[in-house]
């Protein structure tokens, strides 16, 4: 019981104080490749906290990060090369958002299959229905009649 | 002594939760009106049980009875009464008995308000109410008792988490187990259902107003969460697609889902089947997210429990719960007649895609949510998804479904006209595309998104008020047969409307937040930090020795276009008995904006580091979800809604028929 305090002490009082990530002598002179920095960032883990990206982290770790991705930008790199570095360095779990492979097709395209399946489903079903109900179109009588019904209605 | 009792009555309701699992369904199943009587007694029985137990507990909490482990552990003699009040929900044993204690409230409320609902239904939705309860009860006493005596007995207790001393924690779990829980009540309206292969229009209008008000209570209930998370932690976020923040945003999709699926089986006999489908799968998804909080498994700040014997006992009732009520769903489901036919141009087939699109999204985030670890358990990869991914999967999916709400809306029951809808929301539609075009072309800089989320906002927005005129407008009538036609529409109607607008004002004002400007920097006393109109002057640094804590603060005015607007402290916060700071952020609250101001850190030269932010229109997130919430409430005490109303005029017709 007494561990299980421990971690949740360490995982409340690191998430609360983490409340400011880019220091001020990180900043790049350079606007547009400071932005570049911070829409990079935000796709990174933090890799020793909870869920936090490396823009949202105080760990000593985010921030190195954070150095490397401006030093690479600084550099002339282009966000692909430098998040292949950094995956080369630490694996894919440092992506937030997950590449496009064979493992993560699933995730990529699920939302989207049960969208299609559903609509494909919805489509069968009321066109099973339709054929069941097997409704005979109205008489020109009947069509007479529903008519001077709806304009009685008006 | 009252510890003890707590933990007697405790176990009391927990026989009183077996009776009430087994003896009405018994009785419903054999007809015998004796043994379902039995059903709404327990239910009574056990929330008087549990509530005395559930005091019991704050009562050791409010005066501080040390010898009781879980006060030790969440407590401090020091702390304002309010905290020691919600302390009781601030850990995991005691969170897991308010959870409990609602669970037996709605069982009750259910059973006090169901005297008009068939007898048979009625017994069987509180047996399975009572099967719920047991399952918790059960678990409450066997893996997480919070009656637990300690000895020796310490003199003082180690204090609450100071983040969760805010009048947030009062408020938040409440509200969103308010909403978790409300959705047992659909579950078990569902199985109930399906128990006796009858469902029809009167079970709708049995089972709406309780999945209306569940919906209601968790849309504030998530909201003002986002709302504490936004204020309390400090780095101006307000949504973090955190896996707990996902657990609540499931079932609150489903639950919209649900909400909007009752009113077509209520009015047109039609989507039973789907219905009952949905109201087991949203509280599947509460449970899921239950499963996910307490057991730890995805590893989160909330997750202040992780016991792996509890994790798998939630596992079980999450199985036996899930499993149990979709095989009973795919037994039974054939059985069901379907109702009310409808051409595909309809507000039904309108709804269908409501469905169809909310889903889709619910899909997403429980992908994105399980994904990782379903993937690390079959082939040891491990990756990360994280917002990133939801912003490019869900959020477009959700937003498609917005785009087509207002048409949705305006269609007719049965057979539309899609250009007859067209027509009546050209003014709208219209008018929002102006205002997107205006938007792109004033304001300079920030994402393209922005203009284009505010014209949606204001399409919903609009929508809802083109549809509440279009309905009470006739050509030639004069202004006031107009406001009366208006002020006769169904409340439902209005309800409606309102929600449909809400979720416009939401969504403006998370389109706004990219026009937000952050700026940081090191400040000395005297010198300013720019942000878009707006800049900041430390007026100076100070200590603060508050009730339980001491605080380092900075202190500064906020200057709008060069003139005062008000001032903003923010702090660095060190609660007695703990090592770490916490930040307490700076807002100042102009219009609907906010300046919010956060401090990292307090130099020794008296300079102060800082993060500054504006967020333009920021409020109406959460003013967009209360009127939301105030839309559900609306149609909740609709003429149609009202539970109890067979009862009344019953005992009205049983006046009527008394000679005086």
């Amino acid at each position: 019981m007494k561990r299980v305090i421990g971690v949740c002490l360490i995982l409340f009082l690191g998430f609360s104080g983490a409340a400011l990530a880019v220091q001020p002598d990180e900043v790049l002179a350079d606007k547009a490749l400071e932005a570049r920095a911070r829409a990079l960032s935000t796709e990174l883990r933090c890799l020793v906290c909870q869920n936090q990206s490396i823009d949202d982290s105080n760990a000593p770790l985010a921030r190195d990060l954070r150095m490397i991705v401006r030093e690479k930008l600084v550099a002339g790199e282009s966000e692909d090369a430098i998040l292949a570095f950094l995956v080369a360095r630490y694996g894919e779990f440092v992506l937030l958002k997950p590449r496009f492979t064979m493992a993560t097709a699933l995730l990529w395209l699920g939302p989207f299959l049960v969208l299609l399946a559903g609509g494909i489903g919805i489509v069968l079903l009321a066109r099973r229905r339709r054929v069941a109900e097997n409704s005979a179109p109205l008489s020109a009588d009947e069509q007479a009649r529903l008519e001077a019904l709806t304009r009685q209605g008006d | 002594m009252t510890v003890e009792l707590g933990h007697y009555a405790l176990i009391l309701a927990l026989a009183l939760a077996f009776v009430q699992m087994t003896v009405p369904l018994w009785g419903s199943l054999a007809r015998d009106p004796a043994l379902m009587r039995v059903g709404r007694m327990a239910a009574w029985a056990s929330f008087g049980f549990v509530a005395f137990s559930y005091m019991a507990l704050t009562m050791a909490y409010v005066n501080s009875d040390f010898s009781v482990l879980n006060v030790v552990m969440n407590s401090h003699s020091a702390k304002p009464l309010i905290y020691k009040i919600s302390g009781v929900w601030s850990n995991h044993e005691g969170s897991m008995m308010l959870w409990v204690l609602i669970l037996v409230l709605f069982a009750a409320l259910v059973a006090w308000r169901g005297g008009g609902m068939p007898e048979r239904l009625l017994a069987s939705v509180l047996s399975v109410q009572g099967a719920i309860a047991f399952a918790f009860i059960l678990f409450v006493v066997v893996t997480s008792n919070p009656f637990e005596r300690v000895f020796p007995i310490p003199v003082e207790g180690q204090g609450l988490n100071p983040v969760l001393q805010d009048p947030g924690l009062a408020i938040h779990p409440p509200l969103l187990y308010l909403g978790y829980v409300g959705f047992s009540i659909a579950y078990s309206f569902a199985v109930g259902a399906l128990i006796h292969g009858r469902i029809d229009a009167v079970f709708a209008r049995f089972v709406r107003p309780w999945t209306l008000l569940a919906w209601l209570f968790l849309t504030l209930g998530i909201s003002m969460g986002s709302y504490w998370a936004y204020y309390e932690l400090g780095w101006g976020g307000w949504w973090f697609w955190d896996p707990v923040e996902n657990a609540s945003l499931m079932p609150w999709l489903m639950g919209t889902a649900l909400v909007h699926c009752t009113v077509v089986m209520e009015k047109r006999d039609a989507l039973k089947v789907w219905t009952i489908l949905l109201a087991i799968l949203t509280f599947s998804l509460s449970l899921l997210g239950a499963f996910i909080v307490r057991s730890g498994v995805l590893t989160s700040v909330h997750s202040f429990a992780s016991d792996p014997t509890r994790g798998v006992f939630i596992l079980g009732i999450l199985t036996f719960f899930v499993g149990g009520g979709l095989a009973l769903f795919a037994w039974r489901a054939p059985l069901l007649r379907q109702g009310g036919l409808f051409a595909a141009v309809s507000r039904e087939g309108a709804l269908i895609v409501n469905n169809l699109f909310l889903a889709a999204t619910c899909a997403a985030v429980l992908i994105g949510t399980l994904y990782p670890l379903a993937l690390e358990a079959i082939s040891g990869a491990a990756i990360s998804v994280g917002a990133p991914f939801f912003n490019a999967t869900a959020v477009p999916l959700f937003v498609m479904l917005l785009a087509f709400l207002p048409i949705g809306q305006t269609l007719a029951w049965k057979r539309g006209n899609l250009l007859g809808a067209a027509q009546r929301m050209m003014v709208a539609l219209g008018i929002s595309i102006l205002v997107s075009l205006v938007m792109l072309s004033m304001v300079h800089g920030g994402p393209v998104a922005a203009p284009l989320g505010v014209g949606l906002g204001a399409w919903l927005i609009l929508g809802s008020v083109s549809e509440i005129v279009s309905r009470s407008w006739r050509r030639g009538a004069t202004l006031r047969i107009f406001v009366v036609r208006a002020f006769g529409l169904p409340r439902a109607a209005w309800g409606a409307a309102l929600a449909h607008a809400g979720i416009g004002v939401t969504v403006i004002g998370v389109a706004a937040t990219g026009w937000g400007v952050e700026n940081l920097g090191v400040l000395k006393p005297g010198e300013r930090i720019e942000i878009g109109a707006y800049s900041l002057v430390l007026e100076k640094s100070f200590v603060r020795n508050g009730q339980g804590f001491r605080e380092d603060v900075a202190r500064f005015s906020v200057m709008e276009n060069g003139e005062f607007a008000g001032t903003v402290e923010t702090g660095k916060r060190v609660h007695a008995g703990r090592d770490m700071p916490t930040t307490e952020a700076g807002i100042l609250t102009l219009g609907l904006g906010q300046v919010y101001a956060s401090v990292n850190d307090f130099h020794a030269d008296g300079s102060v580091s800082l993060k500054a932010y504006w967020k333009p229109l920021v409020l109406l997130i959460w003013l967009g979800s209360v009127l939301m919430a105030a839309g559900g409430g609306l149609a909740l005490i609709d003429r149609r809604s009202r539970i109890g109303i067979v009862v009344r005029s019953k005992a009205a017709a049983l006046l009527a028929g008394r000679p005086a």
